[in-house]
């Protein structure tokens, strides 16, 4: 094989945000028309990477190279002269204009006088050349999801990139659009254009991948893997690693009575798509159970369906005997539901509010801290002084706003507030994310101090270790059903039928498929 | 591969950058009401400018204005008057901006305040010889259901299906005005003026000149109890937003939507109580300058109130008692004007005030840096 120039060639990328070393020492090559595969968990720094080589982040330390050119990029706008562009994850069109204007907007071309049909044959041409089906005068709201991700690669078609970044492009699509995307992407190289593939999903990339990169933890654990030379479970443990067990004092513990009952439940994604498919599971007082899988299979639709959030279409959830599906949030929370949500800025802290209001976020309803229709602020203050000593939560003051807290210290207020409400159910959804070592052990010890306590709790992860050392039982967690449920020490073989499970190519009784076979265990 | 590849131009690089950066720590408390001042002051100098550039001694003009407004008691005492229509619709602002609903129909939901509270006592739903305290109290009582009424519509509309609240409100405004024109014109005018009749005694509010038979000082002031109503509503206001439960709900709903969703916070009952709330302080307003002031349902009631209740609330950093002294200012702001102008500068001053203290609220959350270009 001759030597052929890299088109790109990044080299000891660092990148730092605060408290977190997103991109270490990462070297990273991408050939011409290949499709290279960067796969890593949520948070492992895939994105990032890319981002930096879209011109979005500037890195920290590293050099990168295009097509053998040393180029230093300040804006996107760099990077696309140099002809990378990349598609996000969540498209940046305008809903109320057509394709071809949004594949004009920004551009310096046409000037002042639109003279849309020529740019609707010019859209038109290079849809044609790639095979991307699409009407240049649609409407983008017209568009399905599919729809609109090919326009955002028209857009970077448009402007002349031959090196196109796509960021975890299948999380949106059905499968069929999947199989639609994937023929695009193989014309695409076919046509010399060079591709990077963002994704954690394994079949995947098995699927579309010329080379495979495994990122974990801001640093690679594979670089350029043929998929001939590799297999699925490979990939797993590459992108899940290998164990730095601290081994967590576990006692055993025999379960109570049941606590959490879901029975059928069936529920609808934010787009309206099936995410959760008749499920049903139970957990008992002084229980963990793990649950694993690939984000976006149904996690956080169960959360908000127990909680009270989102309503299910078929099935119910019981609490201590008493239903709380389809119910103002409310009961839930009286019923001793703790939430820890996946998205801690979003929806579990009120950001622009004091560490003390975080705090009482659900307990200013009822005494001490209510009294009457006032909430008593010196109660409050104190309950909170008192929360921020016992969780550490680092920081000035309790009148300090959240805002300004680390990712560390702001999961410590969501613990403290949901722990301290004495809950009789837990569900943490990742409650470790993001976090450092230590801050990561103070949550697992809170958390088993919750199951002596008799709590009954749902830890939902991306992290194997983590369920595998705090799980008293571990299921998993498929396109939105329970595919399967192991229990015992974790070890490799263990590790490898999880694995297998969370990519759906293993559901007891033969691998591979989108199988609809229904019924799991409970 | 196909076309040409369009060209996209490079900024023209300077040698330095400005960078807008967001704090990462807390602002001190020192800072906010120093950069509101600066705004305020930077206003000033803006409207003095534009004073000099129409030929006014941009000076002299703002001496006026502080003497026309608080040189006497007698003029003191207007401004006040002036101040309390002002103090209930910055109160109807404040309570709604607070969880983020950006209501600014407070002007016509003080019409139809003042109109309900007009139809109690033209319709007349109670006779002109019902005692003075039943006739305002059925009159204030009918001005803060029309006001919540007009709340009510727009909050509904929000809370179940979404529709920008700053439009319905904008428009409600036209509706009350227009309704009330109607009756003015029509149903209760007056000898073919566009008023009604002067209302019986028994629906005006008390003023302090009422008494100056036996306090002599109060002789001339057209102080009325509508003030009061304001300063009380102004501390009850406090508590609920600042100590109550509801409270905490509101200013949890309007910090992040989604978290008190999670906390259990009824959105949709809270979007539309506050709305009410917010119409019904307006429509309040209304009522009292009915009766407190002009004693006639007629047009011209309100110099914009309801819009300068949005400023005031603003200016006021949504605290209702920061509203009674901000309020005393544009009261100043409108008696001046009139003697300065009928209408032009002293509504220009406002609008700048607002401009650059909203423009100023950016930089508590980001500061701004200047820093030198990297050589490529």
């Amino acid at each position: 094989m001759t030597h052929v120039t890299n088109a790109v060639e990044m080299r000891r990328i660092v990148k730092r945000f605060p408290g977190v070393l997103a991109n270490d020492q990462i070297d990273f090559d991408l050939r011409p028309g290949e499709i290279h595969a960067l796969l890593g968990e949520n948070g492992a720094g895939k994105s990032t990477l890319m981002n930096v080589l879209a011109g979005l982040y500037r890195p920290d330390e590293g050099t990168i190279r295009v097509h053998g050119q040393a180029v230093d990029f300040h804006s996107p706008r760099d990077a696309i002269e140099c002809g990378i562009g990349m598609v996000h994850q969540h498209f940046m069109l305008v809903p109320s204009q057509s394709v071809t204007e949004n594949i004009l907007l920004g551009l310096d071309e046409p000037r002042f006088l639109m003279n849309l049909p020529r740019y609707e044959r010019r859209v038109a041409e290079l849809a044609e050349g790639f095979g991307l089906r699409v009407d240049p005068r649609a409407k983008i709201w017209q568009l399905s999801v599919g729809e609109q991700q090919r326009v955002e690669i028209l857009k970077m078609l448009y402007r002349g990139a031959s090196i196109l970044i796509m960021d975890e492009p299948t999380a949106v699509l059905a499968p069929q659009e999947i199989e639609d995307l994937f023929r695009t992407l193989r014309g695409m190289v076919a046509e010399g254009k060079s591709i990077v593939f963002i994704s954690h999903k394994l079949g995947e990339v098995m699927q579309i991948a010329n080379r495979i990169t495994v990122l974990r933890k801001g640093q690679v654990t594979a670089s350029g893997l043929k998929p001939a030379e590799t297999t699925p479970a490979d990939l797993a443990r590459l992108m899940v690693g290998r164990p730095v067990l601290f081994r967590i004092e576990r006692e055993a513990q025999e379960p109570g009575d049941v606590v959490l009952s879901i029975e059928g439940v069936s529920a609808d994604s934010d787009k309206g798509l099936p995410a959760l498919r008749n499920l049903s599971l139970q957990i008992r007082s002084g229980e963990i159970v793990g649950m694993a899988g690939v984000a976006g299979n149904g996690q956080r639709e169960l959360a908000e369906v127990i909680s009270g959030l989102r309503p299910c279409t078929e099935g119910r959830i019981l609490v201590n005997g008493r239903v709380i599906s389809n119910q103002p949030v409310r009961k839930a929370i009286d019923q001793g539901v703790a939430h820890v949500p996946e998205d801690r800025k979003e929806v579990g802290t009120a950001p622009g509010l004091s560490i003390t209001h975080n705090l009482i976020l659900k307990s200013y309803r009822h005494p001490p801290l209510a009294r009457g229709l006032a909430v008593h602020y010196p109660t409050a203050r104190q309950h909170a002084q008192q929360l921020k000593e016992a969780y550490d939560i680092m920081a000035p003051s309790v009148d300090t706003s959240v805002r300004f807290l680390s990712g560390g210290n702001l999961q410590r207020v969501i613990l403290a507030r949901e722990i301290s409400a004495g809950p009789q159910l837990m569900i943490a959804m990742q409650p470790t994310r993001g976090l450092d070592v230590g801050a990561i052990e103070g949550v697992h010890r809170l958390l088993l101090d919750l199951r002596r306590a008799g709590a009954a709790i749902l830890l939902v992860s991306e992290e194997l270790d983590e369920i595998a050392s705090l799980s008293d039982r571990i299921v998993v967690l498929y396109e939105g059903q329970i595919v399967g449920e192991v229990r015992g020490e974790m070890d490799d073989a263990m590790r490898e039928q999880i694995g297998l499970m969370m990519t759906g190519q293993y559901k007891g009784q033969e691998a591979g498929g989108k199988g609809q076979e229904a019924g799991h265990d409970g | 591969m196909t076309g040409e590849v369009p060209v996209i131009h490079r900024r023209i690089p300077l040698p330095f950058q400005v960078r807008v950066e967001a704090r990462i720590e807390e602002v001190p408390r020192w800072l906010p009401p120093l950069i509101s001042l600066g705004a305020i002051g930077l206003a000033l100098l803006i409207g003095g400018i534009v004073l000099a550039i129409v030929g006014g001694n941009p000076f002299l003009t703002y001496a006026h204005i502080a003497r026309a407004s608080f040189g006497s008691i007698g003029v003191f005492s207007d401004t006040l008057v002036k101040a309390t229509p002002i103090i209930l619709t910055g109160l109807a602002c404040t309570v709604a901006f607070r969880m983020k609903l950006w209501n600014i129909g407070a002007e016509g939901q003080l019409f139809i305040g003042a109109f309900a509270a007009s139809a109690v006592v033209l319709t007349p739903l109670l006779p002109a010889e019902t005692p003075a305290p039943l006739m305002l109290t059925t009159m204030a009582v009918a001005g803060i259901a029309a006001g919540a009424l007009w709340g009510l519509v727009p909050g509904i509309l929000k809370a179940r299906l979404k529709v920008n609240e700053v439009v319905t409100t904008l428009m409600m405004n036209y509706i009350a005005v227009s309704w009330n024109n109607f009756f003015i014109y029509a149903v209760w005018s007056e000898g073919g003026f566009q008023m009604s009749r002067i209302f019986p005694k028994s629906a005006w509010m008390p003023r302090l000149a009422d008494y100056a038979g036996q306090i002599p000082a109060f002789r001339g002031l057209t102080i009325h109890l509508g003030l009061l109503l304001g300063i009380v509503a102004a501390g009850v206001l406090w508590w609920v937003l600042y100590r109550s439960k509801w409270g905490f709900e509101i200013e949890l709903a309007g910090d992040n939507p989604n978290a008190a969703r999670y906390a259990g916070v009824p959105i949709v009952r809270n979007t539309v109580l506050v709305m009410m709330l917010s119409g019904g302080l307006a429509g309040l307003a209304g009522m009292s300058e009915i009766a407190g002031v002009v004693h006639r349902l007629q047009g011209a009631i309100s110099p914009g109130y309801g819009f300068t209740g949005v400023i005031v609330a603003w200016l006021a950093k949504l605290n209702p008692l920061v509203v009674v002294p901000v309020s005393i200012l544009f009261g100043s702001l409108i008696l001046a004007g009139r003697e300065i102008q009928p209408s032009g500068i002293p509504k220009l001053i406002q609008g700048i005030i607002l401009f650059c203290l909203i423009s100023s609220e950016t930089l508590l959350r980001y500061r701004i840096r200047f820093v030198r270009r990297r050589q490529a």
